[in-house]
């Protein structure tokens, strides 16, 4: 790395820092409360955005299928709000119970009567799940498109399970989080959710330095490894299949707190969390953001939901297009996404095409990806 | 017995639905490893095609054909199909060859694209780029030799893209003007009606099955015997097969993978078109009827194993029965008088959903001793 190099780096990071402080902290008194929401939810799902970057960035390994963790963590987070504020209902269970003649509290939630389980249930129960589901699949050397299937397709189970079972999780209506109380204050009011976005700020910075410690020293360079040549960290003696399940639970665990502080903020969880495209879109913002980069994912995350929601008000039906072709052109023509370009080669290659910089000599045979060869 | 036959239809009727969706993915996942999440989308385009050619078939010229709608969409959605998929291969996936991740996520952009194509330009329009977008494709290589080796080619090329352009945009509006179904756009389900003599029930050993349904099975058995026929003796067949055996090699000994890779998928996402002309007897259809079946058809590729259509016919067959068996919960029937808390685990999986849990669960279970699936592919490499 080239010293010019090394201080552009910095001083991204130094600005990024600036903005982001400045930003956390002048946002709640800046923006309306329903944007303020909005960006505290995007930040959210920043965090899933992050475990994303691990798995697909470092890793190599595409789940299509984070909205399961996604969606357990939330759920597990509704699930404690309901049943806490649900005194006044019959048998002192949650609402929607009664609907379906239920009346005792299915056994599997009584846990979550406990606020410290349930601190510890949305992020360890979803990491689990992830561990199992990818030591299961790891374990049989199942990679590339097969393992993105299979994802997709234990998506898709279980988005078929939580919306049949209308007696133990209110199938397709979802739990309602926004009349629900939580230390005798309604989740859904202003106050509740200007604490929920400083709790969401802070929670995405941690998830950052997380994720950075992950993928700092040798554990994040077997990571790599296997992202490049898994055969060859097989055969130095590595086992693949655990750091595989171990950064895959991890990704699953970000998913899950991601999609607890989504809930309180969109004021609900339901099935549609767990649909296929809203898990291939966590991959976009990576791709968009720069895979690879963990900041990229961050800043993918938030820009992308926000130009979503500021297209989908002006013009509703073109945003499929928009995005649709963002797949498109982020694959063929940005493949690192663009942080990986600022940070690569990027603009000095846009400077030399305008003959502002001098081109550099080398020799372009080391800088062939030869990924063909490695592939057969 | 009769409820045995009744059991074993119903789930052939499903798995030749599935066969002959997953008959093209599974193709192209043989040769190019790339998995199409646009494959869905290029059904629905069949299906759509079965919708535009029953109303073409409604006007007074056409009218006394009109029982035979069904046989000549099934050769348009083919077409159609094909054709998109071909202008995909060439614009999109050629340039992702040997990274299949990116492919997945740049065929799911084209699939987003499709989707709201199909919402927010009327069909008739939509009908016309298809038929410009035939003539472009297909016209140069109808020239004679002389004019194809010439300098001057790509001016013939260039001339009859906009004959295409042209031909395009004068069909699409003589359809928008002489069918009014077609001139708006509607992000409505729309609905194919089968023509008169396939519609009611036939009666085979005293059993009634309905006639849509058989007309799928033969659908199915036509294209799996069809394609079997292609790949087995043509010469272009063999080529195909000698590709996905080994690239490299097959590149070295002459044969042009490039062509090889468009005409695979060309015949896949002909394929799906042809499965999407089976999926609009079924139900309505609608720009998101592809995402229905899509998975579905990820696990017969799955569990069949790549390279072998034998495992691809196996795997849906196998997939269709499991799925009556438990979504009927049809264990019950047969064994009505087994024990209660068996009982009571098969009717809770007896809905379409939680059959779909089961059998996932199951495959799961399954690619746990056989990874790679049924049909495993034979070789050293240390990959695979």
């Amino acid at each position: 790395m080239s010293l010019s190099k090394f201080k552009f780096d910095k001083r991204i990071a130094l600005s990024f820092w600036i903005i982001l402080i400045a930003l956390i902290i002048a946002a709640p008194t800046l923006l309306p409360v329903f944007r303020l929401n909005l960006l505290g939810r995007y930040l959210s799902l920043s965090i899933v955005a992050l475990g994303v970057d691990l798995i697909w960035g470092y890793t190599g390994l595409l789940s299509l299928g984070q909205g399961i963790f996604f969606a357990l963590g939330g759920y597990c987070a509704a699930m404690y709000l309901q049943i806490t504020s649900s005194s006044e209902f019959p048998n002192n269970i949650p609402e929607f119970f009664a609907l379906y003649g239920v009346e005792k509290l299915p056994f599997f939630w009584e846990p979550f009567k406990s606020p410290i389980f349930t601190f510890f249930a949305i992020w360890i129960i979803p990491a689990l799940i992830a561990g199992l589901i990818g030591f299961l699949v790891f374990r049989n050397r199942i990679k590339g498109v097969y393992f993105s299937i299979l994802t997709q397709a234990s998506l898709l189970v279980f988005f078929n399970f939580f919306n049949g079972q209308q007696k133990l999780i209110n199938g397709t209506n979802g739990l309602k989080t926004d009349v629900t109380q939580l230390f005798g204050q309604m989740v859904g009011s202003e106050s509740m959710q200007r604490i929920f976005f400083w709790i969401t700020a802070i929670l995405v910075i941690a998830a950052w330095f997380f994720a950075k410690w992950v993928v700092r020293g040798r554990f994040g360079n077997i990571l790599i490894g296997i992202r490049d040549d898994e055969p060859r960290v097989r055969f130095t003696g590595y086992n693949p299949v655990i750091f595989k399940t171990i950064v895959f639970s991890i990704a699953g665990g970000l998913a899950g707190i991601s999609g607890a502080l989504y809930t309180v903020q969109s004021g609900i969880v339901s099935p549609q969390f767990m649909t296929v495209p809203f898990s291939i879109e966590m991959v976009i913002w990576v791709a968009v953001g720069g895979r690879g980069t963990l900041l990229g994912a961050i800043l993918g995350a938030v820009f992308i939901n926000y130009a979503k929601s500021l297209v989908s008000e002006a013009l509703p039906a073109s945003w499929m297009f928009i995005q649709g072709g963002l797949f498109i052109l982020v694959v063929t023509a940005l493949p690192e996404g663009v942080l990986g370009w600022i940070q690569g080669d990027g603009p000095r290659n846009l400077l030399q095409r305008f003959g502002l910089k001098r081109k550099i000599e080398t020799y372009p045979s080391l800088e062939v990806n030869n990924k063909e060869g490695n592939n057969e | 017995m009769e409820l045995l036959l009744d059991s074993l239809f119903n789930g052939v009727a499903i798995g030749s639905v599935l066969l002959v969706a997953a008959l093209g993915l599974a193709i192209v996942f043989g040769l190019m490893g790339v998995i199409n999440l646009a494959h869905g989308e290029l059904m629905m385009l069949g299906a759509y095609t079965t919708y535009v050619t029953q109303l073409i078939f409604k006007l007074p010229l056409l009218k006394p054909f009109y029982n035979s709608y069904i046989i000549v969409s099934i050769f348009l959605a083919f077409i159609v199909s094909g054709v998109v998929g071909i202008l995909l291969e060439k614009t999109i996936i050629r340039k992702l060859y040997g990274s299949p991740l990116e492919t997945l996520l740049a065929t799911w952009g084209v699939s987003l694209i499709l989707q709201q194509f199909v919402r927010s330009v009327p069909l008739a329009y939509g009908t016309g780029l298809v038929i410009s977008l035939i003539i472009g494709l297909f016209l140069p290589a109808t020239f004679p030799p002389k004019i194809k080796e010439s300098i001057n080619f790509k001016y013939f090329k260039f001339s009859s893209w906009i004959l295409a352009a042209i031909t395009g945009v004068v069909s699409g509006s003589v359809i928008s003007a002489t069918v009014s179904k077609l001139s708006r756009a509607s992000a409505r389900n729309v609905d194919v009606t089968a023509p008169s003599w396939m519609r009611g029930q036939v009666e085979i050993l005293g059993t009634a099955f309905p006639k849509t349904r058989l007309m799928i099975i033969v659908i199915t058995l036509i294209s799996v015997i069809a394609i079997t026929l292609f790949l087995n003796q043509s010469a272009w067949g063999m080529r195909i097969r000698a590709v996905t055996q080994n690239r490299q090699m097959s590149d070295c000994l002459g044969i042009s993978t490039e062509k090889v890779d468009i005409i695979t998928f060309g015949i896949g996402s002909g394929l799906a078109g042809v499965a999407g002309v089976a999926v609009s007897l079924l139900g309505s259809v609608g720009p998101n009827v592809g995402g229905n079946y899509i998975v579905g058809c990820f696990m017969v590729v799955v569990l069949g194993g790549v390279g072998n259509l034998l495992g691809t016919v196996l795997a849906s067959f196998g997939i269709g029965i499991m799925t009556d068996l438990i979504g009927a919960g049809r264990l019950l029937s047969i064994w009505p008088d087994m024990p209660l808390s068996l009982s009571n685990t098969i009717n809770f999986f007896a809905t379409t959903s939680m059959a779909r849990v089961m059998i996932f669960a199951l495959i799961v279970i399954f690619l746990q001793f056989k990874p790679t699936g049924l049909f495993p592919q034979k070789g050293r490499m240390v990959e695979n």
